[in-house]
């Protein structure tokens, strides 16, 4: 009688996918004029073009540009744990508020005594009567400690509450809604007077950043080549990140997770490291954004916010990762015009935006185009 | 003030014990310095007859002119002498009488001192409110007389506690250390605040042994008011979050659909509720205080119709695609939200409360039920009930659970199995627009107001477990008073803070609820 010898796996051939090129040719060159437009067109066309011509950039559509780019850094966050993991977070308005706040914190620090109180303290705490620094403000005078705890701060927040969440197998609505609650009660914490950020008002005034003043034409445009870079840096980072085995592992996770599990893999490890990357990535967003846009308060932790940045990534196509960028740049382009225009309808618009998307385009702007391109090769 | 009123007022008071009024008193009240003025005044206030009153009061509304030392009382372009009130002719150098902000409130104190003595016991009702907090000993002897001739038993034990209140500031011990002893029984905290301030200035052993023993009882009697006051506003708090949480247990419980416009349709039933309040006033005004009765099933209707109108229109083509549903409601929220903008106004509106939900029952000192609260727990329960019949007894209920459970088979039965997703989402929308006709009398009405109770209220269905009712009802009321508790401890903001973060960890420990599903349908 002959036993059945077990065939080694690896005498069984696996089709392991044929791994491509991080870019194709055509994307490749698309992200070389990115990169140009960002370092070198925009930049001259700011400062050197004279204000008259034409071709001249306005400060205005400099802080608006750079201020969508730290937005397309979110909607790419949140594709990376939405689009390609299929976790939903209501709450990345969190990370990106607390990038924000630590660099608003170095920001104020940097005012020195130049508040309206004269005080080495950031006038807010002068108006509290406080004497002394609050001990989470301690490593606030330095840049590089602020460039540290832009990302660890929000890295080990996302790690506890992910860890927690993940190891009991919340999923679906029901981690969306609790993400919902953690950036609510943040918000309401953050509101107080006594947790030291400023209460109602948050972080404003900045004047300097690494002691350059921060709103001369020249540190506005640093900033915006900065958000440019880190903007492009990320998605070739995601772009690799979803091309490699983890990503592969990630994209099963969202397809049928209980079959990834039967295949012997954890989720916890692979879902909580790509939610603790989407929320550093978030959290450098919101430190880019804030010296741009010279406020942060805890109106950026509202629910309505980070719902929002979900449906830049789904106007713009999920599981793609040119998709959220898109989508931020439409929405929030809309927005900027809309407020202004027709104040009123603005909300009418993104309401209809939300349901459109819904209903008509699951797969975004970039899954139309594709469609379209598709039935025009056809 | 008229002189009817004038008159009407005076009438109102008890002639016993009084002596006219003399004009040498009148010039002491009128006349002179504030200080010497004011102790003229609390004199004749103590033995005042209804003309004292109507000098007084014509002092307080400015209708008191002089001449040297001649007093006139001035009405309808006439001047009278105040004490023989004989028409006299004003001399042309006749000036007014002018009262400093002190004779003024002192004037006004009198006055409300006087009406303790009122026959009308609403009149003293209002004048024990006015003349709350005033401990001016001045005033010891009209309290204590009105004291004595006081039938009403709640008054009078309010004198008592107004005359102890007095007596404590006393500079004789003795009298000191009586008011101790009768602060004792009472459980008002204003007595709490008092006898405190009174123990910081007291210098005398004994009456601050006497006040540390009064201050230890009125407090453990307080104690027992607070606790039982955080009982019922939890309790009320817990019965808001019920309405709130019943519609969606619902349409997210039973029908597995994440509505985030759920808060948009409360705010839809509490502004039908100020909708039908502003027809009543216009066209009803005399049915006015029963404006709430139509508003019920206005708001009722108005939230279920448009609810209807969003499961056939956007929500239909999203069964089974969660997330999508959620994104596709916020839109619908952010819509609704700007529609009633739009019509109503960025501004909150007022939705007033008819007279018979306003003012309470007050059981204890610093414990007072107000009616709306009632009126809405037990229109809670009244829902709750109504609901529980509804699904578990008639046809539709039925209907309702079995697609639900099993849509293909209920199907197969012949059930119209999209009429009842209509009908079901309806009936969820609907129970919200109650819920918001209900908030509409405790809350302000805006175009936020779903807003503030979205979260909370998936909080409590998802606390409760999905699919559940009596998990939905104990953890509305468990989260209401573990709100209110924790608010007593650390403040409103910690404790919704606390709250969130307990839900949580608790979902960790049971992401099921705290009544998980049974069987197939927990997997599902």
């Amino acid at each position: 009688m002959t036993t059945p010898t077990l065939t080694s796996p690896s005498a069984t051939p696996v089709a392991l996918p044929v791994k491509g090129p991080l870019l194709t040719r055509t994307g490749w060159s698309a992200f070389v004029v990115a990169l140009i437009v960002v370092c070198a067109v925009a930049p001259v066309l700011n400062l050197w073009v004279p204000e008259g011509s034409p071709l001249h950039m306005s400060t205005y559509a400099v802080a608006l540009l750079g201020k969508i780019m730290c937005y397309a850094i979110a909607a790419l966050a949140m594709d990376l744990i939405w689009g390609y993991t299929g976790i939903l977070s209501l709450g990345h308005g969190v990370f990106f508020a607390l990038g924000g706040y630590t660099m608003g914190m170095y920001l104020m620090r940097q005012i020195g005594a130049d508040g309206n109180y004269k005080s080495n303290l950031p006038d807010f705490m002068v108006f509290l009567d406080w004497k002394t620094l609050p001990w989470h403000w301690t490593f606030s005078d330095s840049f590089a400690a602020t460039l540290f705890l832009i990302v660890a701060v929000p890295a080990v927040v996302a790690f506890v509450f992910g860890y927690f969440a993940f190891r009991s197998r919340i999923k679906g609505v029901y981690f969306s809604i609790i993400t919902q609650a953690m950036t609510f009660a943040a918000m309401l914490l953050f509101f107080r007077n006594e947790t030291g950020f400023g209460g109602n008002n948050g972080f404003t005034d900045f004047k300097r950043i690494l002691d350059i003043p921060i709103a001369t034409p020249s540190m506005r445009m640093t900033l915006f080549v900065m958000s440019g870079l880190t903007l492009l840096g990320f998605f070739l980072f995601a772009k690799w990140l979803v091309g490699s085995k983890f990503g592969r592992v990630l994209q099963a996770i969202r397809d049928a997770e209980t079959r990834v599990m039967f295949s012997g893999y954890n989720p916890l490890g692979y879902k909580l490291t790509i939610w603790v990357i989407s929320a550093v990535m978030c959290a450098v967003a919101g430190a880019l954004y804030v010296p741009q846009v010279g406020i942060i308060n805890p109106g950026e932790m509202s629910p309505a916010n980070s719902i929002e940045i979900a449906i830049w990534a789904a106007v713009g196509g999920r599981a793609s990762l040119i998709g959220p960028i898109v989508g931020a740049f439409i929405v929030n382009g809309a927005k900027s015009w809309l407020t202004v225009a027709y104040p009123e309808f603005w909300l009418y618009f993104l309401g209809a935006l939300f349901i459109g998307v819904t209903l008509f385009l699951p797969n975004g702007v970039v899954g139309l185009v594709k469609k379209l391109r598709k039935g025009s090769e056809q | 003030m008229s002189i009817q009123k004038i008159l009407l007022l005076a009438t109102f008071f008890i002639a016993a014990h009084a002596h006219a009024l003399t004009t040498q008193e009148a010039q002491g009240i009128a006349l002179g310095e504030a200080d010497t003025r004011v102790e003229a005044l609390n004199k004749a206030a103590v033995s005042a007859d209804d003309k004292t009153v109507a000098f007084i009061q014509a002092l307080s509304d400015d209708a008191v002119k002089t001449s040297g030392s001649q007093l006139f009382v001035v009405k309808d372009g006439k001047a009278f002498d105040p004490v023989s009130g004989a028409e006299k002719t004003l001399p042309p150098d006749a000036e007014d009488v002018i009262n400093p902000n002190l004779v003024r409130s002192e004037l006004d104190n009198a006055l409300a001192a006087l009406k303790l003595l009122s026959k009308d016991e609403t009149q003293r009702r209002e004048a024990l409110k006015t003349l709350a907090g005033e401990n001016s000993e001045a005033r010891l002897p009209l309290i204590e007389k009105a004291w004595a001739v006081e039938t009403v038993p709640a008054l009078k034990s309010q004198l008592e506690l107004m005359r102890a209140t007095i007596l404590l500031g006393s500079s004789d011990k003795a009298k000191r250390l009586e008011a101790a002893a009768l602060l004792a029984a009472s459980n008002n905290p204003a007595t709490k605040t008092a006898l405190i301030e009174r123990l910081g200035s007291e210098s005398d052993p004994d009456v601050m042994v006497a006040l540390k023993a009064a201050l230890a009882k009125v407090e453990a009697s307080l104690a027992w008011g607070d606790k039982l006051g955080a009982v019922f506003s939890g309790i009320s708090l817990g019965s808001i979050l019920l309405l709130v949480a019943l519609g969606l247990a619902i349409t997210y419980g039973l029908m597995g659909v994440i509505n985030m416009a759920h808060g948009e349709l409360m705010m839809i039933g509490a502004y039908a509720t100020y909708v039908v309040q502003g027809l009543f006033q216009k066209y009803l005004p005399g049915a006015f205080d029963w404006y709430l009765l139509a508003a019920v099933p206005v708001a009722f209707m108005a939230s279920a119709l448009v609810g209807a109108a969003l499961e056939r229109g956007v929500i239909r083509f999203l069964y089974g695609r969660p997330l999508e549903t959620l994104l596709a409601t916020w839109g619908i929220s952010l819509m609704l939200q700007q529609a009633v903008r739009s019509i109503f106004g960025a501004q909150n509106v007022g939705v007033e409360n008819p007279v018979w939900m306003s003012g309470g029952v007050q059981v204890l000192g610093n414990l007072s039920l107000p009616y709306n609260r009632l009126v809405i727990i037990g229109f809670a329960v009244a829902v709750l009930l109504g609901m529980a019949f509804l699904i578990s007894k008639t046809r539709l209920g039925l209907f309702v659970r079995g697609v639900t459970q099993n849509r293909p088979i209920a199907s197969c039965m012949g059930v119209n199995t999209a009429r009842i997703d209509t009908y079901a989402f309806a009936l969820g929308s609907g129970i919200a627009g109650l819920a918001g006709c209900a908030l509409s009398q405790v809350g302000n009405v805006g175009p936020d107001l779903g807003q503030g109770y979205i979260v909370d209220a998936f909080m409590v269905v998802v606390l409760g477990g999905v699919g559940q009712l009596a998990g939905t009802v104990y953890a509305a009321l468990g989260l209401g008073i573990l709100n209110k508790f924790l608010e007593g401890w650390v403040g409103a903001v910690l404790a919704k803070i606390a709250v969130l973060v307990f839900i949580i960890v608790f979902i960790q420990k049971r992401p099921q609820g705290i009544f998980a599903m049974k069987g197939r349908s927990a997997e599902a």
